[in-house]
């Protein structure tokens, strides 16, 4: 791939929102979603991801699959910092609807290099009033 | 205007493919330019040259590929969905060492960052999926 | 610039519809196919959610017809649209929200 395909026509940066709404594992979609959000962030375009509805779950700390024999791919969650993914969008109305609290979910974390490599938080619980509008200010919203 | 189109759904299952391409159809005959149409998840299914649907039934992926030959579209099956599902074209079942292969005419195998880059491109990208 | 909201399951069967109304904002746009269109019919716990939205509320006239769902049995306010109107209801709006 090309250099200059990496950019829109005009070069532009684009707001891209992934909305994840699917608990992981029962079907693969939050998994596929996950592995574009991944290589989309060699895009450089302005990357959210929003955790609605059954999304929450797939956020959980402590995922063991080793019963299931399907691959745990919630580590690959850990990794969106170091892709400059920063922006983790999870509905608080949807973590409460399911006996969910923030301390049930994985710390995800990361570092702000403009800010001496300060550690930061990934995961944005925001109420559902605050969810639409970071949805009504996105340019591109791919759901899987 | 410039429209991205995502399916998500293999043929026949679901009705997303079928939306899918009626509203392509809509997109073209009101002028607008179709920049990819990519196929993610069981969606790749579309791109299979070897369904046979009854004679009285739609045929998804000669439609499909009839479509892309008349306006010249860009059909693309994702390759990690597609290896997933053992939707291979010849030359990637050449690398993977593969006696046969699968795609049918029109559509094409390539990654997951024409998904991206349709959805940079396009001034519209509208997904159909489950 | 608004969103267009498009949800293609029964509101009988799953909980899309209720969420997408629950996340649109006034001046957006949803439009309701494939089993989604059985979120219009009259009289029905769905239909009262969607005429309570501040939303332009839109159904696909195809999914209708061929779900025998007459256009009677529609609830007031709700727009019918063909695959043409579906584009342009894209084209009019800056994203589309597929909720999936």
């Amino acid at each position: 791939m090309s250099d200059e395909m990496q950019e829109g026509p005009q070069g532009e940066v684009k707001k891209f929102m992934y909305v994840n709404r699917k608990a992981p594992y029962g079907t693969i979609y939050a998994l596929e979603a996950l592995e574009v959000v991944l290589i989309g962030a060699a895009f450089d375009q302005d990357v959210s991801l929003a955790f609605i509805d059954d999304g929450v779950f797939q956020l959980t700390d402590g995922q063991k699959t080793d019963d299931i024999g399907i691959k745990n791919f919630s580590p690959a969650f850990r990794a969106l910092g170091d892709y400059d993914v920063t922006k983790l969008y999870v509905e608080k109305e949807s973590l409460e609807e399911r006996g969910l609290t923030r301390d049930d979910l994985m710390d995800l974390t990361w570092e702000d290099e403009d800010n001496d490599w300060e550690e930061k938080p990934s995961i944005r619980v925001v109420s559902r009033e605050e969810m639409k509008s970071v949805l009504s200010d996105q340019d591109v919203i791919l759901s899987f | 205007m410039k429209f991205a189109i995502v399916v998500n759904e293999g043929p026949y299952t679901h009705q997303a493919s079928d939306t899918a391409f009626q509203f392509a159809k809509s997109v073209l005959a009101k002028g607008h330019e179709i920049v990819r149409v990519f196929f993610y998840h069981d969606g790749v299914n579309n791109g299979t040259k070897l369904a046979v649907p009854p004679q009285d039934d739609r045929h998804i992926p000669n439609n499909w590929s009839a479509l892309a030959k008349e306006n010249e579209l860009d059909l693309v099956l994702c390759i990690a969905a597609a290896q997933r599902r053992g939707i291979l074209d010849e030359k990637e079942a050449g690398r993977q060492g593969k006696d046969s292969n699968n795609v049918i005419d029109g559509f094409r195998i390539s990654g997951l960052g024409q998904l991206i880059e349709a959805g940079i491109q396009a001034d519209r990208t509208v997904t159909f999926g489950d | 610039m608004s969103i267009l909201h498009t949800v293609n399951k029964s509101p009988f069967q799953k909980n899309d519809l209720a969420s997408c109304l629950a996340h649109v904002s006034d001046d957006d746009a949803v439009l309701l196919i494939e089993d989604g269109v059985y979120g219009v019919i009259t009289g029905t716990q769905a239909a009262g959610q969607i005429s309570k939205s501040p939303a332009a509320i839109y159904v696909l006239g195809g999914d209708l017809a061929a779900r025998g769902i007459g256009e009677e049995k529609v609830a007031d306010g709700v727009k019918i649209v063909d695959y043409d109107g579906f584009v342009d209801l894209a084209a009019k709006h800056k994203a589309v929200n597929s909720w999936l």
